[in-house]
């Protein structure tokens, strides 16, 4: 027993550092001076130089990069935004409204998520085209509730399951409709529920690649998922200090608020799979 | 209560998706059947001429063999690795937290900023691996590998890339089966004598195979249909020995400009979601009935 203890954390510890060693590897190409990296006779994991913060001032004082930060972060509130106002209702009224229908109807809206870009992206593109939305944030945000809708409202659905019925009977007992004592009574209990798929709306937006690369040609309007792995390269050269900075920004912030909601998005996801 | 407030409630999520998503598959449809290019207005019904002529080249035969060794080896690996990390990660120890936010990383990052880093771990002349395996006496400093340069490393390192990102979800998911287990029935199979692997194998495994089998369809539906990885590290090459049906379709018909090649190409892979959603279903009709 204490031999198998010893082998399971050597696996975890094994693991952790195999998936984390790039972060690693990204924050500590970020600090080292040009020299230090481009020296091939130093060794690569510590620093031979003094660190800097060149690459970190260069890539938010001298690229587009501030740009598209507040691009991405502009998509994905206008994104958020649009998944609560059509996924909050309609995961309330699959979840106590229309029975056994509603059952059908929530697996049909989930199935939807499974379609992925690129199946759509061609036709996608002749739809952006005839809406004159090529290279135009608005094209994202026209396309990207297509998959944040329906995860939305499967997680939310779930949500809303698990308050019980008497709340809003109660209310409508006291004389409130149907639709006041949702907005009055379940939606300010649910509220974490709301907090939760906003926050995992919108990290599916800033992961997203294949349509922010197909309908987004100008490099001031890129998002930060395609700006940074196919503009911040000046010519033929990858600058992979500033490269890898830019990597840090957008990753670990969002590593860290996933973490806190990560509970709630498995109880959501694997609803029906684990009993 | 109104009769036509369910109905009401849940239109618009779905008239949105209909329009946007359904009318899109038509299209492409309608795409794949004709000759549209961009730039040319009129188009005409060449029947199921793309589809053939697609199968007919190289380039798409390479595309779909690639498509599957990359789905079936990575989530191949995925589905072992995710096993043996959840069991290590099941039972609660100092440091848990941080290792589960180290282990998601991978997977919280947008993948093409984990691609990039990784292009970067695997230069062709910086290369902080070939660092590490020289210095290990792995190989020789002289002659260290190319992993994006020759063909059967650079498909080795877009499945591992793939494979290091995926992981984790599959992980996350299985961690939660498995904490679902009552406690007492591993540890009554433990007071019989029962060992580790005696234990996991016959009893929690067989136990969180519905669970598991949803991991393993998002994951193989996810890495049929994505191109990121492959896109980022090598663009489909050297020559094509990467390239997969996404990534072929992609620059098919986004940047060769040929709409209904590449619709047709995207279409292949709709068997495997119409599959994978099958499963799906079936799962959730079992998990109904019981």
């Amino acid at each position: 027993m204490r031999r198998t203890k010893v082998a399971l954390r050597v696996v975890v510890a094994g693991f952790a550092l195999a998936l984390s060693f790039p972060f690693y590897w990204m924050a500590l190409t970020s600090f080292k001076r040009t020299s230090d990296l481009y020296d091939l006779k130093n060794n690569p994991l510590v620093f031979n130089e003094p660190p800097t913060l060149e690459h970190w001032r260069f890539l938010f004082a001298e690229t587009l990069y501030p740009r598209w930060l507040a691009n991405t972060l502009l998509v994905g509130v206008a994104v958020v935004a649009i998944t609560l106002v059509l996924s909050v209702p309609a995961a309330y009224g699959l979840a106590r409204l229309t029975g056994r229908w509603g059952e059908r109807a929530g697996i049909a809206m989930f199935l939807m998520y499974l379609v992925p870009p690129t199946l759509l992206f061609i036709p996608m593109s002749r739809v952006v085209a005839v809406l004159q939305l090529q290279d135009s944030l608005w094209s994202l945000i026209l396309v990207y509730p297509t998959f944040t809708v329906p995860f939305a409202t499967w997680l939310l659905m779930g949500f809303f399951k698990s308050i019980p019925k008497d709340l809003e009977e109660a209310a409508m007992i006291d004389g409130l409709s149907r639709f006041a004592a949702f907005a009055k009574v379940v939606v300010p209990v649910s509220f974490s529920g709301l907090v939760t798929v906003s926050i995992f709306a919108f990290t599916l937006v800033l992961q997203e690649f294949v349509y922010a690369l197909t309908f987004l040609s100008s490099v001031s309007k890129q998002t930060v998922g395609v700006g940074v792995p196919i503009f911040l390269i000046r010519g033929d050269v990858f600058y992979w200090g500033e490269l890898m900075a830019a990597c840090l920004v957008a990753c670990v912030p969002v590593a860290i608020v996933y973490n806190l909601f990560l509970d709630r998005l498995i109880q959501g996801f694997t609803v029906g799979a684990v009993k | 209560m109104k009769r036509w407030l369910g109905p009401a409630l849940v239109a618009p999520a779905f008239a949105y998706i209909a329009l946007l998503v359904g009318l899109p598959v038509v299209l492409s449809l309608y795409l794949s059947v004709s000759d549209a290019r961009v730039g040319s207005d009129t188009t005409s019904f060449v029947g199921l001429a793309n589809f053939s002529a697609a199968v007919r080249t190289p380039s798409f035969r390479a595309a779909l063999a690639h498509s599957f060794l990359f789905t079936v080896v990575s989530q191949a690996l995925v589905i072992v690795g995710a096993t043996l990390l959840a069991l290590s990660l099941k039972e609660a120890f100092r440091g848990r937290g941080l290792v589960r936010f180290l282990v998601l990383l991978p997977w919280v990052a947008p993948i093409s900023l984990g691609a990039i880093g990784w292009k970067w771990l695997l230069d062709s002349l910086y290369s902080v691996v070939n660092w590490v395996l020289v210095a290990a006496g792995v190989v020789s400093a002289a002659n260290p590998p190319m992993w994006l340069g020759e063909p059967r490393l650079a498909m080795l390192s877009v499945v591992l890339v793939h494979t290091w990102r995926t992981l984790p979800f599959a992980t996350v998911i299985l961690l939660a089966g498995l904490t679902s287990i009552p406690r007492d029935i591993p540890e009554a199979a433990a007071v019989d004598g029962s060992g580790f692997w005696r234990t996991h194998l016959s009893i929690t495994l067989p136990m969180i195979r519905p669970i598991a089998l949803v991991a393993l369809l998002f994951g193989v539906v996810f890495t049929f249909t994505d191109m990121t990885a492959v896109y980022i590290l090598t663009r489909g090459g050297p020559a094509d020995a990467t390239q997969v049906l996404p990534s072929l379709a992609f620059f098919t018909g986004i940047l060769g400009g040929d709409l209904s090649a590449g619709a047709a190409i995207s279409l292949f892979l709709f068997p495997l979601l119409l599959l994978g959603a099958v499963v799906l279903l079936r799962i959730a009709h079992r998990s109904e009935v019981t």
